[in-house]
This record gives structure tokens, sequence and C-alpha cells, in this order.
């Protein structure tokens, strides 16, 4: 690995009951992936609110990751079809926003996953690393408050 | 006379209707300048910079500033206002959250002048000039005012202490906000002169919003006419109304006509767009990553619908641009 190599930052919602004990098992089972995903354990996939993905894509965040259970084996029944209904508009809005949609991956990975989760890692990790930085603070009208030109 | 309070009323990126909202005050601004003396209020009255700079700070009680900021002229006026004034109230949804006008942080400042001053149709202009900030006419050197790359809310540009909301704010809020103003009963800093509940809240067609909504595509007002009693979204049309603060009368509801969120984000919410979005796709009739995909097809602007009065102060601001 080239040490000027672009190490994108990615940010990873896993749902507590499927994906991040997905991640726990390929962490247990010591598969190994790219250690540029930082992992936020919420309580199901639904409670990704597009907030938190744009919250992440503002302060610096190059990728996000939500993962939740496969369709169907929900905790709470439905919550990853309000996911998997909102991701696509999210899509169509963030390409209006001039962001890649590649940046932005929704994967289903239960429990006993992880080989899974290494792989949708390392698959974004390369996508992102490609895309470049967003730097979203560097190029956004939040950035120049107080410039005036 | 030396005893009432002064108040200031200024204009930036604006359209002249949070104006018009002081004149909807009718006979009752008459009352209102029983109480206050205007000292700024550049639609009605002939007064200029250097006037504003001979105020002793403290001598004009509150500035109420509306329009979103974009030129550097404006930066000055607002910036001379806020040292001049102990209270600075953004007044409308542009002051508030950037407006209509904010929803140009959608382009580039390049493609906006290249647009307006080289492509429309009906532009004629070979020389392909645009508008400079300095240039030499006749031997004289003019000025025009910067033009900010971004359009910026009111308090991305100075402190501001309250907020009244709306595209342009209701005369019943002014009137409040001017009674507690004059009474000294004001709510904390940084408070927004409203109701803290969503419009869904006061909307005369509640009671028709089912328990469990679903919407199968979005429909739009240009090319079909909603039932005058029923929730709009129960009928598919695009209501920002469960992402949108109250307190506006309701009034394009009651002119048949879906909320278009000007009054901004409930309390709480950091991005009104985002809420909207996660409301009307979450009831979205749609059991596969298809028929999802599908349904936002169905919606024909997303950044111009769900941030039409929001874009400036949304988390992401606007849309990504090529250093320029």
């Amino acid at each position: 690995m080239a040490e000027d190599q672009f190490e994108p930052k990615i940010v990873a919602f896993l749902c507590r009951w499927c994906s991040y004990t997905g991640a726990d098992l390929a962490g247990t089972s010591r598969t190994e992936y790219p250690p540029n995903v930082i992992p936020i354990r919420v309580m199901c996939s639904g409670r990704v609110d597009p907030t938190f993905v744009m919250k992440a894509l503002a302060d610096g965040a190059d990728g996000v990751l939500i993962a939740g259970c496969h369709p169907g084996d929900c905790h709470y029944q439905e919550g990853n079809y309000k996911t998997m209904r909102r991701y696509p508009m999210l899509l169509n809005l963030l390409d209006q926003f001039g962001i890649e949609r590649e940046r932005v991956r929704l994967e289903w990975i239960s429990a006993s996953e992880g080989d899974l989760f290494a792989a949708v890692v390392k698959e974004l990790t390369e996508t992102v690393r490609a895309l470049g930085p967003l730097e979203w603070n560097a190029t956004a009208p939040a950035a120049a408050v107080v410039e005036s030109a | 006379m030396a005893d009432k309070p002064k108040v200031a009323f200024y204009w930036c990126a604006s359209c002249g209707g949070c104006e018009e909202t002081v004149v909807d005050l009718h006979e009752d601004i008459l009352k209102v300048v029983e109480l206050v003396d205007i000292a700024l209020w550049p639609v009605a009255l002939d007064f200029k910079l250097k006037d504003v700079k001979t105020w002793q700070p403290g001598e004009v009680t509150v500035a109420f500033i509306n329009g979103a900021i974009r030129l550097s002229e404006q930066e000055e006026w607002v910036k001379l206002l806020r040292e001049k004034c102990p209270l600075v109230v953004a007044f409308g949804s542009c002051a508030h959250l950037g407006g209509i006008p904010g929803l140009a942080n959608d382009k580039t400042r390049r493609e906006i002048l290249a647009n307006k001053y080289q492509r429309l149709p009906t532009v004629e202009n070979p020389g392909g000039t645009v508008p400079q900030e300095k240039c030499r006419v006749d031997g004289y050197e003019l000025e025009l005012p910067g033009f900010w790359k971004q359009v910026k809310t009111l308090d991305q540009v100075i402190d501001v202490d309250y907020y009244l909301p709306g595209c342009p704010p209701p005369p019943n809020l002014v009137a409040d906000a001017v009674t507690a103003i004059l009474e000294g009963k004001l709510p904390p800093k940084g408070s927004v002169l409203a109701p803290e509940k969503s419009l869904c809240d006061a909307c005369p067609r509640k009671d028709s919003k089912p328990e469990r909504l679903s919407i199968t595509e979005f429909k739009r007002v240009a090319t079909s006419i909603p039932d005058t009693e029923e929730c709009f979204l129960a009928q598919g049309y695009l209501c920002m109304g469960p992402a949108t603060r109250s307190g506006c009368g309701e009034r394009c509801i009651q002119g048949n006509m879906p909320c278009r969120g000007c009054f901004g984000p409930t309390p709480g919410s950091l991005d009104q767009g985002a809420k909207i979005l996660s409301t009307i796709c979450s009831v979205a009739e749609a059991d596969t990553a298809e028929a999802a995909a599908d349904y936002a097809d169905t919606l024909a602007d997303p950044l111009g619908t769900f941030y039409r009065f929001s874009l400036p102060a949304s988390l992401l601001g606007g849309s990504r641009r090529e250093k320029e």
C-alpha cells in the first residue's frame, strides 16, 4: 500500500440485530477487511434517518454504508423495508447535490454473514478510494461563511 | 416622541413580499406607528447607509431584516445594523433559511452569470460581458457589489437574536413579536417566534389523514386538481406539512395547495429536506428495491421540492461545486 494513497473515511450504520453482529463475526473470525470503516450501531436500519447520512457526508465522511437485516428478517418486522424505500430517493437527491451515488451503499447483512460484511467493506472502500475525497466542507457553501468573493 | 422605541426594516435578497406583510397590517400599522418610530425602511422611506452610520449604538432597538445574503453590499448593511441594534430579527424565510433565492445554491456562480448574461435567448450581449466588481467607463471607475459564490442565511453572516418564519410571515406573528419586544417578554435568544408543532397538527384536513398513510406515486398540482377536503399526502400530492413548523395560518392548504415548507423545519430537526424524504418514502407502497426506485422516480425534482425554502440552511448547504 503506497504511503500517500488516499484512505477514505466511511461511516457505517449497522443494525444491532443482524449487521453489527455480522461485523462482530468478521472480527472474531479474524477476517481481514480495510480499517476505513467507522461503525455506528443503531437499533435498526430503519432508524437511519437520511439526516444521518447527510450529516456524515457534510462533516467529513467520504462514503456511507447502511446495513440491516435481510428483508423479512427485521427484528421490528418492517424497519428495513422503510430503509429500502427511502434509499432510492436519497440517491436521486444526492445526484442533485452532486454527490456520486456510489458513495452511499445499502446492504443486507445477516448475523452469520461476516464474510459478506468484510467483502462489502472492501468493495466500498475501493470504490470510494477511486472516487477520491469528498471534502464537502472545502467545496460546500457553509465553508465560505465569511469569504466575500 | 423621543420616548418611543425605534425600529428598522431592511431587505436583502428578497422579493418585497416581506415588506408587503408589514403593509398587510392595514390600519393596525397606525397602532404600530403610535408605539414605535420607524428609523429605516428602504421600501417606503429614503434613508441611506450614511444615515445609519450616524446612529448611536442602541438608539434603534430592533432591526427586522428580510432576504438572504449574497452581495457584499448586503453584508455591509447587515453588519452595520447588527453593530447598531441590540436586537436583530431574521424576518421571513429568506433571512431565516435562505428561501427561494437560496435555490441558486444548486448552481455555481459561473453558471448563473453565464446563463443570465450570455445564454438566455432574449439576451443580446455580443461581447459576452458579465458584471464586474470594478470597471472603467468614460474615465470613471465604477463599482458594483461583489456577488458571492453562494447564498447565505442571515445567521451565516451575523449573529441573529430571533427568527420570524414564513414567506411572508403572517401579520399576527409579526404583531405578536412586536408586542413581545415592546413588553420585554421575549423567549430565549435564538427562538423561532412561531408554534413548535408541525403543520399537520394545525391542518384543517388532519382528520382525513389515514392512520397508516400509503403512497403509490406522486401527483403534481400542475397536471391534476386535488380534492378540496382530503389530506394531500393521502391523495399522493407531496405536502411538506409533516416536516414543517406550523403557525402560518394554513393559507396554502385553504387555497387547495399542499404545504411547500416555508416555515422551515420543526424544532430539533437538522434538515427539513431529509425529514420529509424520510416521512414520505417510509410510507411508499413499495416492497422491493425496484418498486422503491420507480416510486422515487415519480418525483421530478427532490432537491427543489424538499429544500424549496431551506437549501442554504440545510446540512449540505447546496450542490457540490467545482472550485472556481
